[in-house]
């Protein structure tokens, strides 16, 4: 049944999917998951804050990105962004960004929000008890969440967050909507101009899957060594 | 900022020539909960099945319904979606590869089972955590009644364990419906698709995202308290 299919097609590409697919997919991965849980963290301080308005502007942030569909996200700000730009800069027409800056910011804002509901959990898993000590030695709030909070709920929660950098990594694959060149978008390339698409699509499921598994496995692996034994 | 705001677009007709640009967007509000739906019903039966199978005893039924999870869960929903419909066709004997290609309305067949698929291995996984919440002794009390396995799962875990995972249950219904949108990639005119090719024709891109996402946002909200509602349905009473 395979005897029509010609998989030479995906070693002749092999360069091109991995030395420019690949690459962005993992760039756009890690600096978006990197930036997000910043974010995020940042957000559900915000919304553990107790601070009227700002708790109030974190929660509809995070309900708001968590009741969308990623690509209507991707679309929203493939727009939206170049009119920030001219926003923030002054200018008076809408500023140009480049493919990957634009994708970045999408996946930075839209993962924070669900960053955010996990390192509201970390940080809700300290007991008060610690926060009150902490306040007792007169550190001040930055001080107690620097030092004390939020080293102990990442790692409570570091399994989660990677668990969910996984999630991320699939769905870079997204960025296909905007005709980026990520690794599913360079399969997706080499495929139409070669005709190839049952070779490539499958090639591209088995990398997917083989990456995300070892990842899962090693993420398992890392949290029965974390955990805190109580 | 120079964008030339036109919020009456909505009632401007559309250039597809059957209507305006509001029932453009709701036939795709149509398309994205008839999606929703139908995979949902796959999704809940076949995770179902696949989340029991891997807490009973048996270990090949074990070991089928964790492949299955771990296949379904560790490719991304776009190269699934790509697979059910560019590829399977290719791989099935020619003229049943041929029949899947002329079917009328495939990508929304394709979205269907392709969105069913992938939520099952999600809802399994809410099934079996369910289950395996339980205290042991209600199985055990089973079968100490006499109940078969399978008199066990019906009567005793399931109509628990589904009360115990109802708000988890809910947010994988709402990411399902929010998955409907990648289905957009094989050409399925859902909500997404249709504010897009709105953006397209008309060049009012904020307006179509803005009443895009007000729809989208309404939806969610609707479902959360329909789950509400049927939550304190089942309940049962005294429990908790």
């Amino acid at each position: 049944m395979l005897s029509n299919f010609d998989f030479g097609v995906v070693t002749a590409s092999l360069p091109y999917l991995f030395g420019q697919g690949m690459v962005f997919t993992v760039t756009l991965t890690a600096l978006a998951a990197g930036m997000g849980v910043v974010l995020g963290t940042l957000i559900a301080m915000a919304r553990l804050s107790g601070v009227p308005g700002l708790k109030h502007v974190a929660k509809v942030y995070v309900e708001l990105m968590r009741s969308l569909p990623l690509v209507l996200v991707i679309f929203w700000f493939y727009f939206l962004v170049p009119y920030i730009g001219a926003w923030v800069t002054g200018a008076s027409n809408p500023v140009q960004v480049g493919a990957f800056s634009s994708a970045l910011i999408t996946f930075t804002l839209f993962e924070a929000a669900y960053f955010s509901e996990i390192m509201r959990a970390g940080i809700q898993s300290i007991s008060k008890g610690q926060t009150a000590a902490a306040s007792a030695l007169g550190m001040t709030y930055w001080q107690s969440m620097a030092n004390v909070v939020l080293p102990q709920a990442f790692r409570n929660m570091l399994p989660l967050l990677l668990t969910q950098t996984i999630v991320l990594f699939q769905d870079t694959s997204l960025v296909y909507v905007l005709s980026l060149t990520d690794f599913l978008g360079a399969a997706s390339k080499v495929a139409q101009r070669d005709g190839r698409l049952v070779e490539m699509y499958l090639f591209a499921a088995v990398v997917y899957f083989a990456v995300c598994f070892s990842a899962s496995f090693l993420v398992r692996r890392l949290q029965s060594r974390v955990a805190i034994i109580r | 900022m120079n964008y030339n705001w036109n919020w009456g677009i909505f009632f401007e007709a559309s250039p597809e020539g059957t209507g305006t640009y509001a029932d453009m967007l709701l036939s795709g509000l149509l398309w994205t909960i008839a999606t929703a739906l139908c995979s949902w019903i796959i999704a809940f039966f076949l995770g179902s099945l696949v989340g029991v199978m891997r807490t009973l005893p048996s270990k090949a039924a074990n070991a089928v319904g964790t492949a299955y999870v771990e296949l379904f869960r560790n490719i991304p929903l776009l190269v699934q979606m790509f697979l059910w419909y560019f590829v399977l066709p290719e791989l099935l004997p020619q003229s049943l590869g041929n029949a899947l290609k002329q079917l009328p309305n495939a990508p929304f067949y394709t979205g269907v089972v392709c969105l069913g698929f992938f939520t099952a291995s999600r809802v399994a996984e809410q099934v079996r955590a369910g289950i395996q919440s339980l205290p042991r002794g209600q199985k055990m009390a089973g079968t100490a009644m006499g109940f078969t396995v399978a008199q066990t799962y019906r009567y005793v875990i399931l109509p628990n364990a589904y009360r115990v995972i109802l708000p988890p249950m809910t947010s994988e219904f709402l990411n399902n419906l929010k998955n409907t949108s990648v289905a957009l990639t094989i050409g399925l005119l859902e909500l997404t698709a249709r504010a897009r090719s709105m953006q397209e024709f008309s060049f009012q891109v904020f307006e179509a995202f803005t009443a895009a996402t007000l729809i989208y946002v309404l939806v969610n909200l609707v479902v959360i308290t329909a789950a509400s509602f049927l939550e304190r349905g089942v309940a049962v009473p005294g429990q908790r």
